[in-house]
């Protein structure tokens, strides 16, 4: 650990040798450095904290242990010897295990089979050894203090159960490693206090365990040591125990974050877009919120927290269950994207390849799509027409093509996007709400597209912006909403929002 | 194609597409197929060029054709439905009913095509508005339709149809040139209309390249799916009309095995099975070759199972054939 960390180190830290150790971690990908010079240390019977927001490299940091990805550069010790993890059965070999998310059961086979499926052990004969897997299933169930029947077939557990048999899964491999992934992002409070008894279990039994969270009461609870990562390095770490809870969300955020966006200050008009008490079965509740004409709505939260199925609703991909749209003071119902397109609010998805564009097809008629009314006679193609709507907006956007005719699938990520937002603003919309616009691109283009949505707003536009880069979303917005779990949980002004409230506003931390 | 008046701009809006590209295209490799299967029919058998003989071989694929127009945008949107020869049998049936009460030709007409409709209709709600995949439905409705004519019908035929009512697949617009033939050219140009010059062939387009984005662009996804299921029921109740007329009567088998041809058809003429791609043009090659090739077999007296074989055999070549070309230019770059 070197001049990254301005954090003090320990000295219950330097005392101790770490089981496994990452230095000079780099991971490069096409137009990408997803990380960068990182160092970590795990060490026997301690939980260490890798804090990071969206983005900042904690999942690739984890597919690097799992053996899924091999790092550019760096170098991995185990108990002091270089070791190399190239395949996920090399990282199990070596004692690193992982629970994930949303580990993948299978709902069809008993909980023995899920438990030892890809390991399962053998008999003399080389069949599969079920009196061993039911027996050694038992015994690492009644670890975690469960008795649950490793006969019985997965679907007929509760969720919770489920995850029990996940963990027993991830330690049914003999691992000295445990990294545990936004594990407690679907349980409720009891499951969670079981969950951290079964922690502190694997503490005593000297595993080292790498806990990824954004809950920081929990982290409080359960971890000795942090790591916080932002854009792909290490910031900082050390014990958290003498860490205050403020010093750990600067490190996050670190920079100063209003200077460096190209924000142009726009008369703020009359209200466009009124939602009142928006709601969807599972995914949002009781979203009200006004836009005006001119004015960037950010919108932060973590994943999970509902702001793309809202943005997905308010252009009619999904119906709500309750609540009013009003535009330009007119009430207006969307039930389905055609609706919203015809009120003049349009929706550039997260992600671009999947839901923006027909990667096979010519640039021109991807651009031309949703415009196809205006540029066709009488339901008949007009492909003059097609092409002159497409040069305008690919002038207008500065696109970088061989020509119009060619294969949207041929271009570059920032050039797929141009075509996707030249498409939306084709259709001369009143409303642009824009999902994570920055996604996956490089550093440089970013700055290209945050300088044209402020000339959006300067022209009238009105602009929501999902966002979980706190630098941009503070950077960007007039006003910002924060979202937790579904619900608004907060409303800052340009002038008060600071990174430190909206995070806290959005994990929930007092 | 591009105007070149403003030379200053930076994006052209086509490229120029060489020679070499457009020779190496399917539609012109599947002609030049086309061709040298005439030459070699005319080499094999002394009886092929001769007017009378050729106009005889397009029966072959008139009626197919008709239906694999349909066919072709259905799986360019990514669905299919192997159906058709079903609801022939069906609309057939209804048709050899209808005549035994003394129904006339016109009214013979309006229901083949209604009951094409309406096969049409209930496949496509199945597939849209239940959003069931389309190979399970119509594998099931293809069973469900003949199985209601083989109820009706069981080891009978109906055969007493007016005499008017063989000008369908018997009459002749002049000399050679049969109606049916015809019915085919019409049938070609109007599909071509649809699929490459109508904003509901570009949503075809698109819904078969990304469903999401389709819909996520305003295309009403379900209503298209459901227009064009209500076209390949159209086209086959079209295709009864045709073939009962020609045959003059009506058995449960009637078209049997007729999907496979059909896809067969649509498939060789460079319709991408995965959906996204394909011409009309290539289609209306494709059922040149495939009507001379099996014409050119029946005058060399190949029994009709071999030509099933060959069927089979053209069918998996022509699905495998682009895979492999990919998979060998991939293994040349790396």
């Amino acid at each position: 650990m070197n001049a990254v960390a301005p954090m003090t180190n320990t000295a219950s830290l330097a005392v101790e040798t770490p089981i496994l150790e990452m230095r000079g971690i780099s991971q490069i990908f096409p137009g990408v450095k997803a990380l960068d010079q990182v160092s970590i240390s795990l060490y026997p019977g301690q939980v260490t904290a890798l804090i990071g927001e969206n983005g900042a490299g904690k999942s690739t940091l984890v597919k690097i242990l799992t053996g899924i990805y091999r790092p550019s550069e760096g170098e991995i010790l185990l108990d002091g010897q270089p070791v190399q993890f190239s395949s996920a059965q090399a990282a199990i070999d070596a004692g690193v295990t992982a629970i994930h998310q949303e580990t993948v059961l299978f709902d069809e086979l008993t909980v023995g089979e899920n438990i030892f499926l890809g390991h399962a052990p053998r008999t003399r004969f080389g069949t599969i050894d079920w009196r061993t897997i039911n027996a050694r299933s038992r015994d690492l169930l009644r670890q975690l203090e469960s008795e649950i029947d490793p006969t019985i077939r997965l679907k007929d557990l509760s969720i919770a159960q489920r995850h029990l048999v996940a963990i027993a899964r991830a330690l049914s491999v003999e691992a000295r490693i445990v990294i545990m992934d936004e594990p407690t992002a679907a349980l409720s409070r009891k499951e969670i206090d079981d969950l951290f008894r079964i922690v502190e279990g694997l503490k005593r039994q000297g595993k080292a365990i790498l806990f990824i969270s954004h809950k920081f009461d929990e982290l409080y609870e359960i971890a000795e040591n942090f790591a916080v990562f932002r854009d792909g390095k290490a910031v900082g770490h050390g014990s958290l125990k003498e860490t205050p809870q403020a010093e750990i969300v600067r490190l996050m955020v670190g920079r100063d974050v209003h200077d460096v966006f190209p924000k142009i200050t726009v008369e703020i008009g009359d209200t466009v877009l009124s939602v009142e008490g928006y709601s969807h079965p599972t995914e949002f509740r009781d979203i009200s919120f006004e836009l005006k004409r001119g004015e960037i709505l950010g919108v932060y939260g973590l994943i999970g927290a509902g702001r793309s199925e809202l943005c997905q609703s308010l252009f009619g991909i999904t119906r709500p269950s309750a609540g009013r749209l009003t535009l330009d003071g007119k009430p207006v119902e969307i039930r389905s994207p055609r609706d919203a397109i015809a009120a003049g609010v349009v929706y550039v998805p997260e992600e671009r390849g999947r839901h923006g564009l027909a990667l096979p097809m010519p640039i021109y008629q991807n651009m031309s799509l949703p415009s196809l009314a205006k540029t066709s006679r009488s339901g008949f193609l007009k492909a003059s027409n097609e092409l002159k709507l497409a040069r305008q907006y690919a002038e207008r956007l500065d696109l970088r093509a061989a020509a119009l005719s060619v294969p949207v699938g041929t271009l570059s990520g920032g050039n797929q996007q141009k075509v996707v937002i030249g498409k939306w603003l084709a259709t001369q919309p009143k409303v642009i709400i824009l999902d994570e616009p920055t996604k996956g691109i490089d550093i440089g283009s970013k700055a290209a597209v945050h300088a044209f949505i402020s000339e959006l707003a300067s022209q009238g536009l009105s602009i929501i912006m999902v966002s979980s880069e706190l630098p941009e979303v503070l950077g960007m917005s007039d006003r910002i909403m924060v979202m937790r779990e579904g619900l608004m949980a907060g409303f800052y002004d340009r002038s008060a929002a600071t990174a430190e409230a909206l995070v806290r506003a959005a994990t929930g931390n007092a | 194609m591009s105007n070149t008046n403003t030379p200053r701009r930076a994006i052209p809006d086509r490229l120029g597409t060489p020679v070499s590209r457009i020779l190496a295209s399917w539609e012109v490799l599947l002609f030049g197929v086309a061709v040298l299967i005439f030459i070699a029919n005319s080499f094999a058998s002394p009886y092929f060029l001769d007017a009378w003989n050729l106009s005889d071989a397009t029966f072959n694929f008139t009626e197919k054709a008709m239906i694999a127009f349909a066919m072709a945008l259905l799986i360019i949107a990514g669905e299919i439905d192997l159906s058709v020869a079903a609801i022939i049998a069906l609309a057939s049936t209804a048709m050899g009913a209808a005549a035994q009460a003394g129904i006339d030709t016109a009214g013979l007409v309006a229901i083949g095509i209604g009951v094409g409709l309406a096969c049409g209709a209930f496949n496509g709600a199945l597939v849209s508005v239940l959003t069931l995949p389309s190979i399970v439905v119509t594998i099931g409705t293809m069973s469900l339709f003949r199985g209601i004519s083989y109820i009706v019908l069981g080891d009978k035929a109906y055969g007493s149809y007016p005499e008017s009512f063989a000008y369908f697949g018997q009459g002749y617009l002049f000399w050679v040139f049969s109606f049916e033939f015809g019915l085919f050219l019409v049938c070609a140009a109007l599909f071509a209309v649809l699929l490459h010059g109508t904003n509901f062939g570009r949503q075809v387009y698109v819904i078969g390249n990304n469903e999401f984005a389709a819909r996520f662009s305003g295309v009403p996804v379900e209503r298209v799916k459901f227009i064009l299921f209500l076209l390949t029921g159209l086209m086959s109740g079209i295709a009864a009309v045709c073939l009962t007329s020609r045959l003059g009567s009506t058995r449960p088998s009637i078209a049997q095995g007729w999907e496979l041809e059909v896809v067969t058809m649509v498939v060789l003429g460079g319709v991408s099975i995965l959906g996204g791609a394909g011409t009309i043009a290539g289609v209306v090659i494709a059922a040149f070759v495939m009507g001379l090739v099996t014409f050119g077999l029946g005058l060399l007296n190949v029994p009709g199972i071999v030509m099933s074989i060959f069927i089979g055999l053209l069918l998996i070549v022509t699905i495998a054939l682009p895979i492999l070309a990919r998979r060998i230019k991939q293994a040349n770059k790396s």
